[in-house]
């Protein structure tokens, strides 16, 4: 089939988009075994396990952003893989496919993408660069923790964007918890050194810091993260005791330097991939994943405040690229048709 | 920078191929293996990519490139070329209305930048444009968007239109335009709220602001950092809305960028404006010829000559110059200057305009610290008058004042002297070079580029 035909059909598939967000909040209470059964479905209809098939598969992991590398690395090792276990029939190759793919993401231990949480205070450092959605992301997991019982308490470290302190302020309100603030333009580190205290004395579960969001590199700017970094650690040893990079799905390849350059100046934990509820992919995160090792934690599915979901890996990896393979079985279907 | 991974890329083969004497039908393959990596690598839309790879490699087999007497030159010719077709061709400006007043709508993806561009576009229209542009708050959805904006207003000193967030962003709009036009301001730009190009509640929404008076612009705003994607949400803004033009922002990251490319050949409608920092100004034209020699690692010249053509002050250039000639260049002087340079962006910026910067090892890493620049304000600043004019009568004692009230040493503020005088003896032997007419010898300003590291 021609890419422009699949391109378009794309472009104008956004009920399905909507609908494989659904399948994923659905999918995220499923098993492992809904999940092999689907990939089961969708590449049942090739019946052999060549370069074609090959071909498509690295075209529509490379339009998730998954990028050139981590593709290529992934079909080199398919490629093996299939040869290894002589896997001439797709009905065998799924297993490959999927087993690969959730390896990635479930290296390591096994409860990795949950929240570490200290005995008594724990604190949470969000960071990322500008319009990621940091601030939304911590009141929606103000609003889940809180929902578990949980004291919080919340830091407006952002005292460079204009309206951001409000922003926080505003969902603070909504949620129901405190915020921690000074005003516009006075220095971050300040507020978390106030911030850290209260949260102290008041005896809360759980201190969700803010910060502005900045590119990556701006050294200046690097440089006062590392600040704020600091001055947390300074007054809890051990903290923060979570550093979430927040990752918009929408970023292509510069997401893998985000994370890089993140992790070297505050020692990121986890990753809260926002705005998946779009047609983005955010499969950069699979490259993330495989080189830098840093999990994916929570995923935004929405505008709601519940709409902050723990990251599932099989659901995740499962509508990377089912909605392209699904394309292209309606496409081919209609081709018989005519 | 923008681009840069792209250009290395392209450098590498390009180098390659310039040094042989005729390019095969195997040396474009190659080439265009590597231009294919580069585009996808740097976030371009696949599709974008097997259209260009195919349309260089159309022309680049074919016989001008084999009879060129040049044909290394002659690839780099096309691929540059066709970059800059894909981009958009030439620069396109603002269209305003002439029935008053114009109205601009900024529209995009949550957090791509709308409310800070719509304050830097504001505050460009004026400068620039000299119009009475009013800001409208139509994000009635983020908390403290509204806010936001009329912050920004403040910070401008511009009129920001709001009404909170109990009316809908269709009668806010109406309501602006009709202030506008009581007012006599001629330009009105809507912030919208950010919305996925998928949900069509919000987007029927931006159709009836549309339809209250047709928008002269309707600009879409992208973060330059979007990946694949950008081709969906640039197609279904234009479907639904039709948009006029792109501002593709937070190109002063480090992302290649390649949306840029992508959004352009899909949506077919140009990108004028890209956003280069955080502060109210940092908004520019998008030139894609000049992007297109960034890419191809041909500097861009034309860019910083501009940016020093806006910043510098012509009196100050004159008046400094006299001073070099008659050697009275005093401290105070020093700091002007300093100043001016500032003024033009962050000094790494700057240096990576410089034409084959970006093939210099680790130029990436080379960050320029303005730290030590703020140091060196510290200690001018801290001189007397008296001292700063005549730094001669800087003594021991003076020295040791300077730094305590300066927060450095004695040796910054030692090396800094030093420097100060190395410069001044530079500074006569050029300006006597000048008046001789004699300027063949290579002219350089020892001890300056060690003030900043």
């Amino acid at each position: 089939m021609s890419f422009f035909k699949k391109l378009k059909d794309k472009f104008s598939g956004n009920q399905e988009a909507e609908q494989s967000t659904e399948k994923y909040k659905e999918g995220l209470t499923k098993t492992r075994t809904g999940f092999t059964s689907k990939i089961n479905d969708l590449v049942a209809r090739y019946r052999k396990v060549d370069e074609d098939f090959f071909e498509e598969l690295e075209e529509v992991l490379l339009q998730a952003d998954v990028g050139f590398e981590t593709v290529m690395e992934l079909m080199d090792q398919l490629r093996f893989e299939v040869q290894r276990k002589n896997v001439k029939d797709t009905s065998n190759v799924q297993s490959v496919i999927s087993e690969k793919l959730v390896e990635i993401y479930e290296a390591g231990d096994a409860e990795v993408n949950e929240l570490k949480f200290n005995d008594e205070l724990t604190v949470i450092l969000f960071v990322g660069v500008n319009g990621v959605g940091k601030t939304t992301s911590i009141a929606k997991l103000a609003h889940r923790l809180k929902n578990e019982g949980k004291t919080v308490l919340l830091a407006a470290g952002d005292t460079f964007r204009a309206g951001a302190i409000e922003q926080l302020d505003i969902w603070g309100k909504r949620v129901g918890v405190d915020v921690i603030k000074q005003s516009e333009g006075s220095d971050p580190a300040a507020v978390m050194y106030d911030a850290v205290r209260a949260a102290k004395s008041r005896k809360v579960d759980v201190l969700i810091c803010d910060t502005a969001g900045r590119l990556q590199n701006k050294v200046n700017l690097m440089n006062e993260l590392e600040k704020v970094h600091r001055v947390i650690s300074r007054e809890i040893p051990g903290a923060p005791h979570e550093v979430l990079l927040a990752l918009d799905a929408t970023t292509g390849q510069n997401a893998l330097i985000q994370a890089q350059t993140f992790k070297e100046v505050t020692n990121v934990t986890g990753i809260v991939l926002t705005k998946l509820d779009g047609t983005a992919k955010g499969g950069i995160v699979l490259a993330i994943r495989n080189k830098l090792k840093i999990p994916v934690k929570f995923v935004g599915l929405g505008e709601q405040m519940d709409d902050l979901q723990p990251f599932d890996a099989q659901k995740y990896v499962y509508g990377l690229f089912a909605e392209g393979l699904d394309k292209e079985e309606e496409l081919e279907n209609a081709e018989a048709d005519k | 920078m923008a681009f840069e991974g792209l250009a290395e890329r392209l450098q590498g083969t390009i180098q390659r191929i310039k040094g042989k004497g005729k390019v095969s039908e195997a040396d474009v393959k190659e080439m265009m293996r590597e231009v294919r990596f580069a585009l996808i690598e740097a976030d371009v839309n696949l599709k974008v990519v097997k259209e260009f790879v195919k349309k260089v490699s159309e022309r680049a087999v074919g016989q001008a490139v084999m009879d060129s007497l040049t044909p290394g030159q002659q690839v780099v010719k096309i691929v540059k070329d066709e970059l800059t077709n894909l981009m958009g061709g030439e620069q396109s400006k603002i269209e305003f209305s002439t029935k008053q007043p114009t109205v601009i709508m900024m529209v995009g993806l949550q957090g791509a930048g709308k409310t800070t561009t719509s304050g830097k576009l504001a505050g460009m229209l004026r400068k620039k444009h000299n119009r009475k542009p009013l800001l409208v708050a139509a994000d009635v959805y983020r908390p403290a968007a509204v806010q936001q904006l009329e912050t920004i207003g403040k910070q401008l000193s511009l009129p920001v239109f709001s009404k909170g967030t109990d009316l809908s962003p269709v009668e806010i709009s109406r309501q602006a335009i009709e202030y506008a036009k009581a007012e006599h301001m001629d330009t009105v730009i809507i912030d919208t709220a950010g919305r996925l190009h998928v949900d069509e509640n919000l987007m029927q929404e931006l159709k009836d602001i549309r339809a209250l008076k047709e928008p002269d612009e309707i600009f879409l705003v992208v973060d330059a950092m979007t990946g694949q994607d950008a081709v969906n949400v640039a197609q279904n803004f234009n479907e639904a809305i039709g948009i006029t033009g792109v501002v593709l922002t937070k190109l002063d990251g480090d992302t290649r960028g390649g949306a840029a490319l992508s959004i352009r050949s899909v949506t077919d409608k140009p990108i004028k404006f890209v956003g280069m920092g955080e502060k109210m100004d940092a908004l520019e034209a998008f030139y894609p010829e000049r992007m297109a020699s960034r890419i191809l690692g041909m500097g861009d010249m034309l860019s910083l000559i501009e940016k020093a053509q806006t910043n510098v002050d012509e009196a100050k250039a004159k008046e400094l110059e006299e001073k070099f000639r008659t050697s009275s260049f005093t401290f105070d002087d020093f700091l002007d200057q300093m100043n001016q340079v500032k003024q033009m962006g962050p000094l790494d910026e700057i240096l990576k305009m410089l034409p084959g910067a970006n093939k210099i090892k680790g130029i990436e890493n080379a960050k320029v610290d303005e730290g030590q620049m703020g140091r060196v304000e510290a200690i001018i600043q801290s001189m007397t008058t008296q001292e700063k004019t005549t730094p001669e009568i800087i003594s021991s004692n003076r020295r040791k004042r300077i730094a305590k009230g300066s927060g450095t040493t004695i040796q910054d503020v030692n090396r800094l002297l030093k420097q100060f005088e190395d410069m001044k003896k530079m500074m006569k032997q050029m300006s006597g070079m000048a008046n001789s007419k004699k300027g063949k010898k290579k002219m350089s300003m020892p001890g300056l580029d060690s003030l900043f590291k």
